[in-house]
């Protein structure tokens, strides 16, 4: 099932907190609850159920998206008037008061990171899925971005907590948070833990498993 | 760089985090890295004194999170009114707009994750650096490795940034004293996250159970 040469075959269990290698019985595998004798993690060969798990994450991760866009993630109130603010709607007004740095900053952070990575994860899964064997270096390079973006979709949250505790002038100005907020805070930590269960070396084992 | 791992024919080996490839462990000289042969992925570095330099310089984080926390971040001052906004005060109006999750998801991304981090690694380093033994190193350890991805503070400061240039025409922006600590804040535990050498821990550590 792997290649010569990986932990794996070699029967060696890498553990995922301390990157301690122990040696695994063969027929147990290290699927019966042992722990490292070193930290004390669950040992496991691979990370338990990475592939349904990070699936569930990411089908949760698009359903989020939806209302996370759909509802305004703000409302600024002046003089009565309240004016709701969606993601998108919020880049748009950036782009027409002519601060496009700014409005780049949040359309690659807001919109463009969360999606892009919800696509690659299913790309990653369904190539895994179907045993693919081509440009496993890059898919695994894709991967390690694809980890490391992610915290920062958070930057919008971030931004309307700070609006909010500064725009508080009665009725010239105030800035009210909205449940797309909530839901957008959602998709991030979704796509964050997604990424997190999904195990890289399933890319290799998997095309080893097609050349057999 | 001793034993990440299992000794086979008296060698130390270690894997590929992400592709399971396993490597022998060989000294590398300053400034270098190993990399996996296979996939690319960083194996491990050259730190050295590890142990010594991130613990000094998170002792030095400590009063610049408290800084960081206690004074004003960014005041924002428009017709002669004037709101002081500090790192909590954004979880304090989220929660009194009844924006409950979002309140939490910034209190523990600014304040708790990254307090916790510190005191964990002060928890851990401290004793290691004297010698001693403390119940629960493992475990402590290890926790940290948990709570990092959710520590965000450069995320907040650029969130601070977008706020700041939305706002700097409408009315008068003062950065606060809070906003240079936290600056300085982000400086240091990056520095020190990349003094660690996560195998040196585990090597003082040590193997606890037979």
């Amino acid at each position: 099932m792997t290649a010569p040469g990986t932990a794996y075959h070699a029967d060696l269990a890498q553990c995922h907190s301390c990157a301690l290698l122990a040696p695994v019985p063969p027929a147990g595998a290290g699927h019966g609850g042992d722990v490292c004798r070193r930290c004390g993690a669950a040992l496991h060969l691979r990370k338990p159920n990475s592939l349904a798990r990070c699936w569930a994450l990411v089908i949760t991760a698009f359903i989020l998206y939806i209302p996370a866009n759909a509802f305004p993630v703000m409302t600024v109130i002046s003089f009565g008037r309240g004016s709701p603010d969606t993601i998108l709607s919020g880049v748009i007004h950036l782009i027409e008061a002519n601060m496009w740095p700014l409005a780049a900053v949040v359309f690659f952070a807001s919109i463009l990171v969360p999606l892009t990575k919800l696509f690659v994860l299913s790309y990653l899964l369904i190539t895994v899925q179907r045993k693919s064997n081509r440009r496993l270096r890059d898919r695994t390079a894709l991967y390690r971005v694809t980890e490391a973006v992610g915290r920062w979709s958070m930057i919008d949250v971030f931004v309307i907590s700070i609006l909010v505790a500064l725009v508080k002038l009665g009725n010239i100005a105030t800035i009210e948070p909205g449940f797309g907020a909530t839901a957008f805070a959602g998709v991030v930590i979704v796509t964050m833990l997604a990424a997190e269960s999904f195990d890289p070396r399933l890319i290799w084992d998997a095309a080893e498993a097609r050349d057999e | 760089m001793t034993d990440l791992a299992a000794d086979r024919d008296g060698e130390a080996l270690t894997a590929c985090h992400d592709c399971d490839l396993l490597h022998r462990v060989e000294p590398i000289s300053r400034r270098d890295v190993a990399k996996c042969i296979r996939c690319g992925a960083v194996l491990y570095r050259h730190q050295p004194n590890s142990i010594e330099r991130t613990l000094a310089l998170t002792l030095a984080a400590l009063p610049l999170f408290a800084v960081a926390n206690l004074f004003p971040f960014m005041t924002f001052k428009l017709e002669g009114r004037e709101t002081i906004g500090t790192l909590a005060s954004g979880v304090i109006e989220l929660m009194a707009s009844g924006q409950w999750a979002v309140a939490v998801v910034v209190l523990i991304a600014t304040i708790l994750a990254p307090l916790v981090e510190l005191c964990a690694l002060l928890y851990v380093l401290l004793p290691l650096a004297a010698n001693r033994r403390v119940p629960g190193l493992a475990r402590v350890y290890r926790s940290i490795r948990a709570i990092t991805p959710w520590a965000m503070l450069e995320v907040y400061l650029l969130g601070a940034m977008v706020a700041f240039v939305k706002l700097v025409d409408l009315a008068t922006i003062d950065i606060g004293i809070g906003a240079y600590a936290f600056c300085a804040l982000i400086a240091v535990t990056a520095w020190a996250a990349a003094a660690l050498n996560p195998h040196e821990v585990w090597d003082r550590i040590g193997v606890a159970r037979p």
